[in-house]
């Protein structure tokens, strides 16, 4: 189990982090969710020993992130969130150079890798800086596992990525969680929060909310409404200004929208603002909120 | 150890596949060298010149009207002794003196081979090899003429040698002084930008969360350096040697042990100063205003540190190049030993062994 308790960080007058506790269970995919900025970066820096918590401490497996980095070094794997890759050295090259200073070699550890490693081995002569977006993110995953770490840290490995990539990504790390692996994965994309056992929301340098997809879900508090017009923007801003309103925000085609008060008649308050002329005819229907929802909803706080 | 030698072979292979690094590393120092070598080096014209003829016979006369012929040579003078040669030397009158034994044409006439003594003087070693070899056309041509005419089978021989000024100032200087700034531009600026580079890209974050001591990237980012840096000492000692004549009079062995020791000063000063920098152009502008041009400017390369004010000589004596420019001076230019260096040599080593401890102590396992 990775316990993470209250830990603060500071950059200067910058306070990244402040007071975060987790708890991340062995062998799951747990998705750390947050806009930029959030402190998810430092979050991790702090998980992989890169980084010393002001307060707070860590433990992985049992071990201080302070006082045994070293252990804790040799059992986990991490992907930063920068490309980490050498651009002049070969596919292969930067595989063999990352299995060797983990004291392992590729053939060792093959089959873990080889559902991610067998799409970029046609161009295992290339250099890494040639290669496109996805296929990078694929040979940085394949050096990041490349020693078996019991534990798994990637950092926003889909941002930038397309969105079929991005899918057939999350399924990888599935697939690498059925090794028996803990995934940690960072990401600012929203929708990807239902895609890992559990999420957590990161805002500000404070934890708003851990759960499971479904917990997080029913923690939104209101009865939420996807509402249409013709002119969606005008009518978010009408919403917004009504003092009714708890919360309402653009969701693809529709915006969501929720009043504050149990007994709001939702129904009279549409088809008055429709009568206004303004927008249109409003259709709505009463949804189920998402991850997505409670998330941008907590944000709000 | 084997993790030690990945990264040893990942460097090497990031020297090898950049040509602009490359050239940086095998292009600057050769190019520097002949430089240097040419710009201190007077074209040779009307270079004054002393003869003296003990034998006054005909064949003397001869090669002597042939020498003063030539657009290269202008007689200064005429004198007695020898002993007059050192002192006109010294004054700068004459950088050129031949000498004809006695019995000049006698010696010739019975078929032996019959030296020319040229005294060149050595302070500029490009021309003094080239009014050598001028001179020995000169004599070659004579010999070719006096066969034919006295049918005798004598040959001039022409046994140069160099005088210096005692202080050695001058043109040998450019080699040692090329070696420490290549040395130091090689070794440093390469090696704190490499690791710079790392911090820049991401992968330094990628190779701290390895089990890799800070040791180990450090000597593996230093390894490919040395051998770089070496072979290009070795370079630059040839090219002078070979092209303007730069002598070695010292042993070689002792020379090596001290390039590789200032190799070892440069490369740590490098990491220190990489440890101080996040960006490659940080660890650029460091090494070059805090090492190359101090080096260049300090270390009596360019300017003789007993002409600086005193502030500036105390300033110098900080500069490693200084000590090692004395060092190979000695070795090289008069053949001392290593007991005439061993104070010098134990400054770098001191001043390597600061530079070690605190890039170590810098050195972060962490990102903080």
């Amino acid at each position: 189990m990775i316990r993470i308790v209250d830990v603060t960080k500071s950059f200067g007058e910058n306070k990244a982090l402040s007071g975060v506790s987790l708890d991340i269970f062995d062998g799951e995919l747990f998705v750390l969710i947050g806009p930029d900025g959030a402190g998810k970066s430092t979050l991790f820096r702090i998980l992989v020993t890169l980084l010393l918590p002001d307060k707070g401490h860590v433990l992985i497996k049992g071990l201080d992130v302070v006082k045994d980095f070293w252990k804790i070094r040799t059992i986990m794997g991490y992907m930063p969130g920068t490309f980490s890759l050498y651009p002049d050295l070969t596919v292969e090259e930067n595989l063999a150079f990352y299995a060797r200073i983990f004291g392992t070699s590729l053939q060792k550890n093959y089959p873990l890798i080889r559902d991610v490693y067998e799409q970029i081995e046609p161009f295992k002569k290339r250099a890494a800086g040639k290669l496109s977006g996805g296929m990078k993110q694929k040979l940085a995953l394949s050096c990041a596992l490349i020693h078996r770490p019991e534990v798994l840290v990637l950092d926003e490995p889909t941002t930038g990525v397309d969105a079929a990539s991005r899918k057939e990504f999350w399924q990888m790390l599935k697939n690498i969680q059925q090794e028996g692996i803990t995934v940690i994965v960072s990401t600012a994309y929203m929708d990807e929060a239902s895609r890992g056992d559990r999420a957590c929301f990161l805002h500000k340098g404070k934890l708003l909310k851990a759960g499971t997809p479904e917990e997080i879900r029913e923690s939104y508090p209101y009865p939420l409404y996807a509402c249409r017009s013709k002119d969606n923007f005008a009518l978010l801003k009408v919403l917004r200004n009504e003092p009714s309103t708890a919360s309402a925000m653009l969701y693809g085609k529709t915006i969501h929208y929720s009043p504050a008060r149990k007994n709001f008649s939702v129904g009279t308050f549409l088809s008055d603002l429709e009568k206004t002329g303004k927008y249109g005819s409003i259709e709505y229907r009463k949804t189920t909120p998402s991850v997505e929802d409670s998330f941008a909803f907590l944000s709000k706080q | 150890m084997k993790r030690f030698l990945a990264f040893t072979i990942k460097e090497f292979r990031h020297i090898l596949r950049d040509t602009r690094t490359l050239l940086i590393l095998f292009g600057i120092p050769v190019a520097e060298i002949i430089i240097f070598g040419y710009v201190v080096t007077n074209e040779i014209r009307h270079v004054p010149v002393v003869i003296l003829d003990k034998s006054r016979d005909v064949t003397t006369q001869k090669i002597t009207d042939r020498i003063l012929a030539s657009p290269w040579f202008l007689e200064e003078t005429t004198i007695q002794s020898e002993q007059e040669i050192h002192d006109l030397f010294k004054k700068g009158n004459v950088r050129l003196a031949v000498i004809f034994g006695q019995d000049f044409e006698k010696n010739l006439m019975r078929g032996g081979k019959v030296p020319i003594q040229v005294i060149a003087d050595g302070s500029d070693p490009n021309a003094a090899r080239l009014m050598v070899g001028y001179l020995s056309a000169i004599a070659i041509q004579a010999q070719k003429d006096l066969n034919k005419e006295k049918e005798t089978t004598g040959r001039l021989l022409i046994k140069s040698r160099m005088e210096f000024n005692p202080e050695l100032k001058g043109a040998f200087m450019f080699v040692p002084g090329t070696i420490a700034m290549i040395l130091m531009l090689i070794s440093a600026m390469m090696t704190s930008i490499s690791i710079a580079r790392e911090k820049e890209t991401g992968t330094m974050e990628a190779m701290l969360v390895s089990p890799l001591h800070p040791l180990q990237i450090i000597l593996g980012k230093v390894v490919p350096y040395v051998a770089i840096a070496f072979v290009d000492a070795v370079i630059i000692m040839a090219l002078g040697g070979v092209i303007f004549g730069v002598p070695l009079k010292g042993s070689l062995l002792l020379l090596m042990g001290e390039v590789i020791l200032f190799i070892f000063l440069s490369l740590s000063l490098g990491i220190m100063l990489s440890t101080m920098s996040s960006t490659q152009m940080e660890a650029m502008f460091l090494s070059l205003f805090v090492l190359l041009l101090p080096t260049v400017l300090l270390s009596g390369f360019i300017y003789p540190i007993e002409d600086m004010p005193v502030a500036l000589q105390w300033f110098s004596a900080l500069m490693p190049a200084r000590w090692f420019i004395v060092i190979l001076k000695s070795i090289m230019l008069k053949g001392a030993g290593f007991l005439f260096v061993w104070k010098e040599t134990l400054i770098l080593a001191g001043m390597t062994l600061l530079f070690l401890l605190v890039s170590i102590k810098k050195f972060t396992i962490r990102l903080e």
